[in-house]
């Protein structure tokens, strides 16, 4: 009598499946706004997630061109500091050197800031000499204090510095900003949790009668419960997915802009979309809460409807 | 078949609806139920079909004691119980066939099983051209009978009807009977409770007779 035909199995519940998403196509305003904040409620810590991702990803990007700025003093003279530089490229923790005058810092800082006419007040090059010194890829991070230190010491050298510190304070405010997005994704999700369950809870208190009925013929919790569970399952899967577009148009939105930032920079920077990763994931967290909250719903008030 | 020993029911505080029962019914029998409207017969058919349990006795259907039936268990011996009513519990948003069909899809038969078998049903209640009208379209003798047609759809031993004929005039609701004896004569136990004394005094059966919650 329980023969399991996995075939006719597979079939009722693609039937139950279809049969539920029909049920929320006859209240299509309802419908609609349910997943639209089911939709926001997920893209939100998605997209912050996203920020802060690359956020990282550019840092990281940084983190391997660390470099350590000499400045000279202003009296060191371009062949003096040419001599400095390849004496500096032989050292064991130095990979290269870069010797840059103070008239091509002041040239190079001219064309990023675009601040030409106070520059041009100025009576002379405020600028000093400076050497750009990449570490070895190997450096470890003591080395490279170390490094920073003997560098200070040396006769021609105003201040060495090491160009991290920044970044060491963008890694923190980052690693805030996770938590706080781990936080903001866990109240969210009790709130998709919240509304599909409400949701479904309506469902069923419209649907006594027939619940009722089905018991009344022998129809077991498990029964009555698999299409409101399918129901949460679209509420949750159509929501991801707009969770998802949502995602993508505001990503198109800011791009333009990014990019046009990064080349201010000269970074080589691009947004990183929504991968691949992000378009099965999305719709697969929002089906799990849809399917999580409808039993949530059913499970409490399932039993409180038997036929009488 | 049917076999209740000393069986009591009080509903939450109140008197006895059902105060020590005891009577038998046999494998492929028909019988009456009849008594007062208060009576106690609508909570005697409960108690077997389990929408209701019984305060302190036994209840014994088709040799299970449904006194020790877990509730997980209900469901699965709802299945071998056909039940009529009188208000019919028809789902008015399905059609006919959906209707008489919901005991099939519920047991999980396949596709072609539930075709065929819920038009065997509908054919037996005279109700075949009918399966694509909702119950809302249909006469209270109809709706009755598609409630018959599910009732028996799935072939159950015992088919238990509380006052299916309340909302009929005489005619049709001899109808109905005779509907009921055929089944009873492929042998499946019919029990069915009644006030309408002149309906059954036309049908030779035996009565069940309940007066305040005992045998009269
Ligand atoms: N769910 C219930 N809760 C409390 N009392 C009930 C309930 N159902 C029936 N009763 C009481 O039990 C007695 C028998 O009712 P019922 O079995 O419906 O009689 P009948 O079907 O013969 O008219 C009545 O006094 C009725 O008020
Ligand atoms: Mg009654």
């Amino acid at each position: 009598m329980l023969s399991l035909n996995l075939p006719n199995y597979l079939l009722r519940h693609l039937q139950v499946m279809l049969y539920s998403l029909g049920q929320l196509t006859r209240t299509p305003v309802a419908s609609v706004m349910t997943v639209l904040v089911i939709g926001i409620a997920i893209a939100l810590p998605a997209g912050l997630y996203v920020m802060l991702h690359n956020i990282e990803k550019v840092t990281n990007q940084w983190d391997d061109a660390s470099q350590i700025s000499v400045f000279l003093q202003h009296t060191t003279n371009d062949s003096r500091g040419k001599q400095l530089a390849s004496q500096l490229t032989s050292w064991p923790d130095i990979e290269s050197v870069d010797y840059r005058s103070a008239s091509e810092a002041l040239n190079e800082f001219r064309e990023l800031s675009g601040m030409d006419e106070i520059l041009d007040t100025l009576p002379k090059n405020p600028l000093p000499p400076v050497l750009l010194i990449h570490p070895t890829k190997s450096a470890q991070q003591e080395a490279i204090q170390q490094l920073l230190e003997r560098l200070q010491a040396m006769q021609e050298v105003e201040l060495a510095e090491l160009d991290m510190a920044w970044l060491q304070r963008l890694r923190t405010i980052n690693e805030t900003g996770q938590r706080g997005i781990t936080i903001i994704a866990v109240l969210l999700s009790i709130s998709v949790l919240l509304v599909i369950g409400n949701t479904i809870r309506l469902a069923i208190l419209s649907r006594q009668t027939e619940i009722k009925v089905i018991k009344l013929v022998g129809g077991t919790n498990a029964f009555v419960r698999r299409p409101f569970l399918y129901t949460g399952f679209w509420y949750g899967l159509v929501g991801g997915i707009i969770a998802w577009l949502t995602l993508l148009i505001t990503l198109l939105a800011i791009n333009g802009p990014i990019n046009k930032l990064a080349s201010l920079y000269e970074s080589q920077f691009n947004l990183e979309w929504l991968s691949g990763q992000m378009f099965i994931s999305l719709p697969l967290f929002g089906l799990i809460l849809g399917v999580m909250g409808a039993w949530l719903a059913v499970g409490r008030h399932l039993n409180d409807i038997e036929p009488s | 078949m049917i076999r209740f020993t000393d069986v009591h029911k009080r509903y939450t505080n109140q008197y006895e609806a059902l105060s020590g029962l005891s009577f038998e019914l046999d494998k492929g029998e028909m019988a009456f139920l009849t008594g007062h409207s208060g009576a106690g017969k609508s909570t005697l058919l409960k108690l077997i079909a389990l929408i209701e349990r019984s305060s302190s006795g036994q209840v014994w259907v088709n040799n299970q004691n449904l006194t020790r039936l877990p509730k997980w268990k209900v469901p699965y011996y709802r299945r071998k119980i056909g039940l009529v009513f009188q208000d019919h519990n028809l789902l008015h948003d399905r059609t006919v066939f959906d209707n008489v069909a919901l005991p099939l899809i519920i047991a999980g038969e396949n596709h072609r099983e539930i075709g065929r078998r819920v038009r065997a049903a509908l054919d037996k209640v005279g109700l075949l051209g009918k399966e694509r009208n909702l119950p809302i379209a249909l006469s209270g003798g109809e709706q009755q009978r598609v409630g018959i047609a599910r009732a028996v759809v799935n072939r159950p031993p015992v088919l238990l009807a509380d006052e299916p004929t309340g909302n009929l005039d005489p005619e049709l609701s001899l109808e109905i009977m005779h509907l009921f004896e055929q089944f009873n004569q492929v042998g499946v136990t019919v029990f069915i409770a009644t006030h309408d004394h002149e309906l059954i005094s036309r049908l030779s059966y035996r009565h069940i007779a309940l007066h305040q919650g005992r045998l009269a």
